[in-house]
């Protein structure tokens, strides 16, 4: 099935190329069209819910969203066009009324465990309706034993749930290049655990990435060196995760005005 | 000359025959048995054992690319085992074939010899492949700067002190992905003398003792620790049982379990647990299903555990290897089939095949990062890397009839060091 998903990307992929120097022809250069980066309703689908955001949207009040994550939560000097930001914009749009604050905490060589540990003061520190929890890429990087990741992740859960916020965690990235040299199952797999424990929602990361990929829409495989293919897909990430997070909070197109 | 290779009979098989191996000790007998183990076209060798390990090793090959066609074909999407479980108890079983026979034969320290000299060749063999390794891994660091990967690429750090790195590594606590199946082997084979002596004294004495470690594992979380931190990804004290299990059928557990084995109510417990894991694996590979599962058995279920070989996979691999001996006669004739010769050729020959299907999942990496290919240029690759396998294991087998026609005049002692070969 998914293969045969892979195939079609790959011949819709042909057929934009074949396409290309047609239009090209035509038209003088148009602005470069906005990747399309379609996700599958099923991975942004979530049984979790998120009372606290569909309270504050639904009440009017200003949606606070604290964003704690490591590196891959930023693109080294255009934090504007990382994920956070991008979220931030695509719930603006979705909730014009609303007030949406953002506040991005990064500990960049920080395992779960060690991140565990400063959540509770983060959120006395920032009072957000909302953590989204990015992380595992240090502890599989470290290779950290998986049972103590998974109660890393636990522990962090209870804390934010005992302090009164909503939580989202966000897995790894997909990353072909470094596949043989980190190992990333266990690690999505202890997320997952937790996240169905907790029922908190999980934005797998890692398996929208990897869709992108199978379907040609990113070349993730790619040495450029450049911040292009960085500032796409966490375009694409932003906006995904802002559909994830609206969804999980039911607070679906209706809401919106 | 049945009778000889029938003892090596690869897993749990219902035989009285099988009975001969564990006490029959006639020089004859060791004479014709040790080429039985080593060279495929002279002995009745039991053909079961390589065809799976050959699966195991195209599998574990397959397994360790990127996700492709050909990996749907892989046990692993169907059920919780997969072919490292396989690989594991083969290669207990043959290893305690051989070196059994030569305990009996040749006494403790004989025996604890030939072992250790194999356990020389695989760590050799490791540690020619982590030098492969490193030349790629130092090649996608000096020329992959890509921003969205800044932090992943942190990974490389370890260049940056490659003495203590390389140090670990001849340690085996240094351990890159995809490299943890051979440091596994290696200590259990270093164990195997132990294994064996407790097994000449009594084996289900031994086999409760294995058991009661896998316990005591799970109980106290027993590990080894790696380098620079964290764990050995397949941890020995609990993979140890899957080895010490194999040993055991070996050593005559196998006949013993005939009666269970051939009862109608065990095959039907296989069956329905199989079913039901190949379920639960759907839940993993079409997410929607995802809601079916009831929340508790998600809950009691999850995580399964590979490092410590979960108790799962322990009984998905029972299960499998139960149905197998059932429905696959030793005698089936599609074993001499021309179509399974290359399984069977690359299971005889494992560990050189096994190093080989590393190195090209290493080289297959490479290519598909280099050259962007789709779903075609995926399979393919792996296509080219089984045939690659095949290819080897023939050239290999027909260098071992080469030589073994000189050296054939050295006797039995000869071979059945070269046996080990095939352990």
């Amino acid at each position: 099935m998914k293969s045969a998903r892979t195939m079609l990307g790959l011949m819709l992929l042909a057929a934009c190329l074949a396409a290309a120097p047609v239009r090209a022809g035509d038209t003088p250069d148009p602005a470069p069209p906005a990747p399309p980066c379609d996700v599958p309703a099923y991975l942004l689908a979530s049984e979790s819910s998120l009372p606290k955001v569909t309270d504050a949207v639904k009440a009017n009040q200003p949606l606070n969203v604290l964003v704690v994550g490591s590196r891959s939560s930023t693109i080294l000097g255009n934090e504007a066009s990382a994920y956070p930001a991008m979220m931030q914009t695509a719930l603006k749009e979705a909730f014009p009324a609303a007030t949406i604050d953002l506040s991005v905490e990064l500990q960049g060589k920080g395992t779960a465990e060690e991140t565990a540990g400063t959540l509770v003061k983060l959120v006395e520190a920032k009072k957000p309706t909302l953590v989204i929890w990015q992380t595992g890429t240090v502890d599989a990087m470290r290779a950290v034993d998986p049972d103590d990741f998974r109660t890393a992740i636990n522990d962090g859960v209870v804390a934010l749930r005992g302090a009164g916020t909503d939580v989202v965690l966000v897995n790894l990235q997909y990353s072909p290049r470094t596949e043989t040299m980190i190992s990333a199952p266990p690690y999505l797999d202890n997320m997952k655990v937790v996240a169905q424990q907790h029922d908190v929602p999980l934005f797998d990361r890692f398996a929208i990435m990897k869709q992108w990929s199978d379907a040609g829409y990113f070349d993730l495989f790619s040495t450029s060196h450049g911040v292009d293919l960085a500032k796409k897909v966490h375009a694409c990430l932003g906006r995904a995760l802002a559909k994830f997070v609206i969804d999980a909070a039911h607070l679906g197109p209706v809401q919106q005005n | 000359m049945s009778s000889i290779a029938d003892p090596i009979a690869g897993a749990p098989v219902a035989d009285a025959k099988a009975e001969a191996k564990s006490d029959t000790r006639s020089e004859a007998r060791a004479k014709a048995a040790a080429p039985a183990i080593t060279l495929p076209a002279t002995g009745e060798r039991e053909l079961r054992l390589d065809l799976f390990r050959g699966l195991a090793l195209w599998l574990i090959f397959i397994d360790h690319l990127p996700t492709n066609l050909l990996t749907w074909l892989t046990i692993r999407n169907y059920g919780f085992s997969d072919a490292t479980e396989i690989f594991i108890f083969i290669s207990g079983y043959t290893a305690a074939f051989v070196y059994g026979r030569a305990m009996l034969e040749g006494g403790f320290v004989i025996a604890t010899a030939r072992i250790l000299r194999r356990v020389w060749q695989i760590y050799v063999a490791h540690v020619f492949l982590f030098t492969i390794f490193l030349a790629e891994i130092s090649y996608v660091a000096t020329s992959f700067e890509n921003p969205l990967y800044s932090e992943e690429m942190g990974i490389m750090d370890f260049l940056k002190q490659p003495d203590v790195t390389i140090v670990q590594a001849l340690l085996l606590r240094f351990r890159p992905v995809n490299m943890d199946v051979l440091p596994l082997y290696i200590v259990l084979m270093l164990f195997l003398p132990l294994i064996l002596w407790l097994m000449k004294w009594k084996p289900d004495v031994t086999l409760g003792l294995s058991v009661v470690l896998y316990a005591l594992t799970w109980q106290f979380d027993l590990y080894l620790s790696a380098y620079p931190n964290g764990f050995w990804a397949f941890n020995p004290f609990a993979w140890q049982l899957l080895f010490v299990f194999g040993a055991w059928c070996a050593l005559g557990g196998a006949r013993r379990m005939s009666r269970i084995l051939s009862s109608n109510i065990t095959m039907w417990i296989c069956i329905v647990y199989l079913v039901a894991a190949f379920f639960v694996t759907l839940t993993w590979y079409v997410p929607q299903l995802g809601h079916i599962m009831p929340k508790l058995i998600e809950q009691w279920m999850y995580p399964i555990n590979k490092t410590d070989l979960d108790v799962l996979r322990f009984a998905h691999f029972l299960a499998l290897a139960a149905l197998t001996v059932r429905f696959l006669p030793r005698d089936w004739p599609g074993l001499k089939s021309p179509w399974l010769r290359p399984l069977i050729l690359c299971g005889q020959h494992s560990l050189e095949i096994f190093c080989l299907g590393v190195f090209l999942a290493f080289a297959g990496h490479f290519v598909l990062a280099e050259v962007s290919g789709g779903a075609a240029l995926h399979a393919l690759i792996s296509v080219c890397g089984i045939l690659i396998m095949c290819g080897m294991a023939w050239i290999i087998s027909w260098y071992k009839h080469s030589a073994d026609k000189g050296a054939s005049k050295k006797g039995a002692a000869g071979n059945a060091d070269m046996a080990g070969g095939g352990a």
